[in-house]
């Protein structure tokens, strides 16, 4: 086996210039993380520093790889994959698994029953609500208002409280299997999640009055990391933090999948309503405004789901699927999740790749944090939402 | 919006027929398989000819193919503006697996091909920043190849558990 040793990039730094009163200044290198409250976990940010501005950033990434193409092809069921995907972007686990389910009920050729499709609906949208209030908390958190990520979370629970109900579990569910779900929603679903749809319209407003429009948060957030929509298009970044650059793209509507065809909502952009379109001030609103078509969706679907129907019969006893592969996306509270499955038809998946939408989104950084302030790149993380458990896999 | 078949025509006429091979297997889509010098000029093609317009590289995937002996890229293109897909394959011998890099052409590519070097070895000429990605710099082989074997020990620490 060869030895692979290779360095990183030389960094060179600007000769010493004299400042004119007998000290020398120069441009430093510092790390900011691994272990670091801003990062969102471990992520290491190596910045070039001009004084306080910023004038190169390299991300290191892959402290908390797990290998989970590796895990994925040492099962021998198609099904135990599931957990794995879970483990990935852990805070928005049923929108993982709705991604590896419709992907391999594509490869397989398996329809689901309606009861099944608006269940899942219903789970991925509260989940993208749950995700973005988590995201928008830590945003906040990161600028340093400490009150919203508190009053987020009290909302958070309440959909963790509905999937507990559902799944026995709060954050990692293993819910939506290939085919169907593990169980049937229980007998207070629809009552649990329209109360909670009614209760939580109006602290979206209130979260706009505590955080969005607070003077201090839009002078830290408005014109700072611009990201403009063709370098985003070009890095693939995608979610809300593209459609926060003013592009409407959303998987949702724009490469069918499920049912989300007989819904009707809309689809946020940013429009510089702040300073510039594709700030950092631009993709915190998008996530806001998320919510209430999420929850536009989620009453929709409550109507017109029907009551009768086997959540577990379109699941086939042994997944065998027929060789060949297929790559198929959906829009996770992040962006684009792709699933690149390969099956040589045995029961073992010979090859599962998953294309994470905040390993994408992450690789814009050292292009967007050029020339801004050490404090800013704070606000830039936060606004592009990671979650290193999707960035390392 | 093009078929494959109709994006494989374009692309024979354009590069002669013989660079070019159709696969149709079910279910899953078609794809086109391209040899490795030529994937940098097809890509640039592909990405600025008017009524093609793949803006958006959607995944770069290693694969490695024990029984053949060979590594493999798979690149899942898609047009923002025309709404088509198209799936372009590049197979390569495992012993000497190197190919252009398309990250000049979509930013996308950078860290995919960091990270199909990284667990596959494969090696992309001409990118600008060729390290490991999710592995430390000094890890030995390449975890997603079907003949791994993990090393016994990194840096003095026991790597099996």
């Amino acid at each position: 086996m060869t030895n692979v040793k290779e360095k990183g990039p030389e960094v060179t730094l600007s000769p010493p210039v004299d400042a004119g009163n007998g000290l020398k200044t120069q441009e430093m290198v510092i790390n900011m993380g691994p272990q670091h409250p801003s990062t969102h976990g471990v992520l290491r940010m190596e910045l070039t520093l001009n004084g306080e501005i910023v004038t190169r950033a390299i991300p290191h990434i892959g402290y908390l790889h797990r290998c989970f193409e590796k895990h994925s092809e040492a099962m021998n069921d198609y099904n135990k994959v599931v957990p794995y995907v879970d483990r990935m972007d852990y805070v928005a686990a049923m929108n993982n698994e709705l991604g590896y389910a419709i992907a391999m009920e594509r490869l397989m050729d398996i329809q689901v029953n309606d009861r099944v499709e608006y269940i899942r609906v219903l789970m991925a949208e509260l989940q993208r609500i749950a995700s973005h209030l988590l995201a928008l908390g830590t945003f906040g958190l990161d600028i340093g208002a400490f009150t919203p990520f508190l009053y987020c979370f009290i909302e958070r629970e309440k959909i963790l409280d509905i999937f507990e109900k559902a799944s026995g579990a709060r954050l990692l569910y293993n819910y939506i299997w290939i085919g169907g779900l593990m169980n049937d929603v229980p007998a207070d679903f629809k009552t649990d999640t329209a109360a909670f749809v009614k209760s939580f319209r109006p602290k979206i407003k209130e979260l706009n009055d505590l955080l969005s429009h607070n003077k201090i948060f839009i002078d830290r957030t408005a014109n700072v990391g611009v990201l403009p929509d063709k370098v985003a298009i070009n890095y693939g970044v995608s979610g809300p933090s593209l459609r926060g650059s003013g592009v409407a793209w959303d998987l949702r509507k724009d490469d069918h999948y499920s049912i989300y065809d007989r819904f009707e909502y809309d689809v946020i952009v940013g429009k510089g309503e702040m300073g510039t379109v594709g700030d950092c001030w631009d993709r915190y609103i998008v996530r806001v405004w998320e919510m209430e078509e999420s929850l536009k969706i989620i009453e929709q679907a409550l109507d017109q789901m029907p009551d009768e129907g086997d959540v577990q019969e379109a699941i086939p006893k042994k997944i065998r699927p027929p060789a060949g592969e297929i790559y198929c996306r959906t829009e996770t509270p992040r962006g684009e999740l792709g699933y690149y499955i390969i099956s040589d038809k045995s029961t073992t998946p010979f090859r599962v790749k998953a294309r994470a939408p905040s390993f994408v989104n992450l690789s814009v950084l050292p292009a967007i944090s050029v020339g801004a302030m050490v404090a800013d790149m704070v606000a830039i993380i936060g606004s592009i939402d990671i979650v290193l458990g999707e960035v390392d896999r | 919006m093009k078929t494959a078949e109709e994006l494989h025509r374009i692309l024979a006429e354009k590069f002669g027929e013989e660079l070019f091979e159709l696969k149709q297997d079910e279910p899953a889509a078609p794809w086109i398989i391209v040899k490795a010098e030529q994937i940098r000029e097809v890509s640039k093609f592909l990405r600025d000819e008017p009524g093609l317009r793949f803006d958006s590289l959607m995944c770069l995937s290693g694969v490695h193919y024990p029984k053949e002996n060979a590594l493999g890229v798979t690149y899942h293109l898609f047009s923002t503006s025309e709404k088509h897909k198209l799936t372009l394959k590049v197979i390569m011998p495992e012993e000497d697996a190197h190919l252009p890099t398309v990250e000049q052409i979509w930013k996308t590519a950078d860290w995919h091909e960091r990270e199909a070097y990284d667990m596959f070895g494969i090696r992309f000429d001409g990118h600008p920043d060729p390290r490991r990605i999710l592995c430390p710099d000094d890890w030995e082989g390449y975890p997603l190849r079907k003949d791994y074997r993990v090393q016994e020990f990194y840096r003095g620490m026991k790597v099996e558990y």
